[in-house]
């Protein structure tokens, strides 16, 4: 059976054009690019190349690109980044829906006497920029704000939230591992000062990401060793996923009016062919402004990970955000933050399509999923029409 | 992923005795949609004391599906006082095993059974309710049942009392007392302390404030075309939003605080405050 891959934003697989651009490095071309000898700079010179594909992809220039291992590594770069130059400052901004990448650092500067403001969003997974403008104080030495949630693909305001830090001189990170490749970004004109990406949301293999730092933004490196990446990222480059990246990133700029278009039309098949046949479900997050790829629904009594289980029968792969697959026995804390409710949050799906899916993949899904939910709500306490969920029972035991 | 055995996954695929029952004289149900798993479990048992028929209704993930599943096979011909000897550790055995993380549902499928039996003796489901001290608040799980899942599956760590209970798996506050509780079972056994003075666990108050606002607040508002919903409930603070005609009402603010926190606070709790979420 081959899959039926809607997990996108989990992870994707690597481009066969991204395979064969990195093949070289795994094999003869295994110099280090630092080495004096010629051997070695052919393959500095792939990672130059590799370096400006990226900048032109993302519409800066090539140095002010820093390869790094992944995005999580890109993401706590630069918040160290900002607070190691500005010692004094001991206030970060930051959001309640951040990935981990940031949410658990930023909880762990807390616990090192840091201060830290999370906002909040509203039901639609969206922020009060009001709230933004008063957060920020004289000791504010970052802001960190998502470009893209990975959970429900919500956008947040980048270009509005960067002239509002711009204007009190306030460093803004944003983490745009979800968004590079799904919508345009044009770091010329958009007001940011770091930028995080991560190679295998993008087609390219996993271990391999990048953070864009603008000319003129101090910065600290994260790691300390060798004067690899000028200095700003210490250890020998992972040169055949460096070039893999950058030719993804290539890619991925030809290919964004692509995902806007055939792909946004395959994401909004599946949406609206789901919330038509299956009653009691709904759409978390806002519908605009939102990633092309990304479609989060809720099926009202029902758990998510018996919903997962029963998809992966037929071979197709979605995630969930409710507690059993969260990894904690709680609902995931972006549907938390968006105050979806208990009822719904438990039952909640994630598809994320990429440039590979097909319609037929998408019938697929229309078909089966359906019946699915049926089933499980054949077996279920709960029903439409039956006592609300939340009526007195005896108490949880659970 | 979990690592789910043969077993479980062919009751999850393929549930024996799932829906209910009309003739059952035994029905147990515990957990709520709140808590991501819940299970009514119905039992039809003969003059003889024979478990004739099982049946379940399951909400929850796979390990819950097939954990009630197996237990209904498991319970079928067997004799009340038999059933009474099931424990969890029964459970999970019969399903070739559960990952530690989810053996939870196999105590969730005890205590259905268990408030079966008990509606099946004309005992009222309360019982269940205050076995001695509210520990975890999150998940409303008292040191009764930590106690006996400690020394039932001889478990040695707080983390193995959060995959079998649940407690300590939300904010993490009860992690101390969990430590403490611990200790003592795993020291010299201790009698159960006394029943502490009945007060409104979180999963009480939340059940109570859910249906005084759907069954009082909600068709009073949506009289006038509002309409509210409950969203989350911290503590004594419930969250709420209001919406149709309610949204942008000049009059809403007082909505909140002159009906729903004044009737939530007769037919609830005195300490309760609404906010809008
Ligand atoms: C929004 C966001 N930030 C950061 C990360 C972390 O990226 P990586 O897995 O490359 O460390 C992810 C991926 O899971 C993500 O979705
Ligand atoms: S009180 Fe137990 S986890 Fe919150």
């Amino acid at each position: 059976m081959k899959e039926i891959y809607l997990d996108n934003n989990a992870t994707t697989r690597v481009a066969d054009e991204v395979f064969e651009e990195m093949l070289p490095f795994l094999r003869e071309q295994y110099g280090n690019p630092s080495s004096m000898h010629a051997f070695g700079g052919r393959v500095g010179r792939a990672v130059s190349l590799a370096r400006e594909r990226a900048a032109a992809a993302l519409g800066c220039v090539p140095t002010e690109i820093v390869f790094t291992s992944c995005g999580t590594e890109s993401d706590n770069t630069a918040i160290n980044s900002a607070l190691t130059a500005r010692p004094e400052k001991r206030h970060v901004v930051t959001t309640k829906v951040e990935h981990p990448a940031v949410l658990s650092y930023c909880k762990n500067l807390e616990g090192k006497g840091f201060d830290v403001t999370y906002l909040g969003v509203d039901r639609e997974g969206l922020l009060d920029l009001d709230e933004l403008r008063d957060a920020l104080r004289d000791d504010t030495a970052v802001v960190s704000v998502m470009y893209a949630n990975n959970e429900t693909g919500v956008l947040f305001p980048i270009p509005e939230i960067g002239a509002i830090c711009r204007e009190r001189g306030v460093p803004l990170h944003t983490d745009a591992v979800q968004a590079v490749g799904k919508i345009p970004i044009d770091l010329s004109t958009l007001p940011v000062d770091y930028l995080a990406l991560s190679g295998h949301k993008l087609h390219a293999p996993k271990g391999v990401g990048a953070l864009y730092v603008r000319k003129g933004t101090p910065f600290r490196p994260f790691l300390i060793g060798g004067h690899q990446e000028r200095g700003r990222r210490a250890g020998t480059e992972n040169t055949a996923s460096i070039a893999a990246l950058g030719k993804a990133l290539e890619l991925a700029a030809a290919g964004v009016g692509h995902e806007n278009t055939a792909v946004r039309a395959l994401r909004d098949r599946l949406e609206n062919g789901l919330l038509a046949a299956v009653p009691d479900c709904r759409l978390n997050g806002a519908r605009e402004p939102r990633l092309p790829n990304t479609s989060n629904i809720s099926f009202k009594y029902v758990e998510g990970e018996a919903i997962l289980l029963m998809l992966d029968q037929f071979g197709i792969c979605a995630s969930s955000g409710s507690a059993c697959t969260s990894g904690s026995l709680e609902p995931s804390h972006v549907l938390r933050a968006l105050g979806v409710p208990f009822t719904f949050a438990h039952g909640s799906i994630r598809f994320s399509l990429s440039r590979y899916t097909t319609q037929a993949e998408i019938d697929a899904v229309l078909a089966e999923l359906p019946r699915i939910i049926e089933r499980l709500r054949v077996l279920s306490p709960f029903k439409k029409g039956g006592p609300e969920p939340l009526d007195e029972k005896p108490p949880c035991t659970c | 992923m979990w690592e789910y055995t043969d077993k479980v996954r062919d009751h999850f695929l393929n549930p024996r005795n799932a829906g209910d029952l009309a003739e059952a004289n035994a029905v147990g149900e515990v957990g709520s949609l709140a808590c991501g798993d819940a299970l009514k479990l119905f039992l039809k048992i003969n003059e003889a004391g024979v478990i004739e028929d099982a049946r379940f209704q399951t909400f929850g993930c796979a390990s819950a599906i097939a954990s009630s599943s197996v237990l209904t096979e498991m319970l079928k011909g067997k004799t009340v006082e038999e059933a009474k000897r099931l424990t969890n550790k029964d459970i999970a055995a019969e399903l070739g095993g559960l990952p530690k993380e989810k053996m939870h549902c196999s105590v969730m499928g005890q205590e259905a059974l268990e408030a079966a039996l008990k509606s099946y003796f004309g005992e009222k489901a309360e019982e269940h309710e205050a076995e001695g001290e509210l520990v975890c608040k999150c998940f409303g799980v008292h040191d009764g049942l930590i106690r006996r899942a400690i020394r039932e599956n001889d478990l040695k760590t707080v983390e193995d009392i959060t995959s079998f209970t649940k407690a300590g798996g939300g904010c993490g506050d009860c992690l101390e007392r969990l430590g403490e509780i611990l200790a003592e079972e795993r020291g010299q056994p201790k009698p159960v302390p006394a029943a502490e003075p009945k007060k409104l666990t979180n999963i009480q108050r939340m059940q109570l404030v859910a249906k005084v606002i759907e069954e009082e607040i909600r068709p009073s508002l949506k009289k006038d075309g509002g309409d509210i919903e409950l969203i989350d409930i911290e503590g004594r603070n419930v969250v709420v939003a209001l919406r149709g005609a309610c949204i942008g009402c000049p009059s809403s603010q007082l909505t909140l605080k002159n009906l729903v926190e004044q009737r939530l606070r007769e037919a609830v709790e005195p300490g309760i405050t609404v906010t809008q979420g």
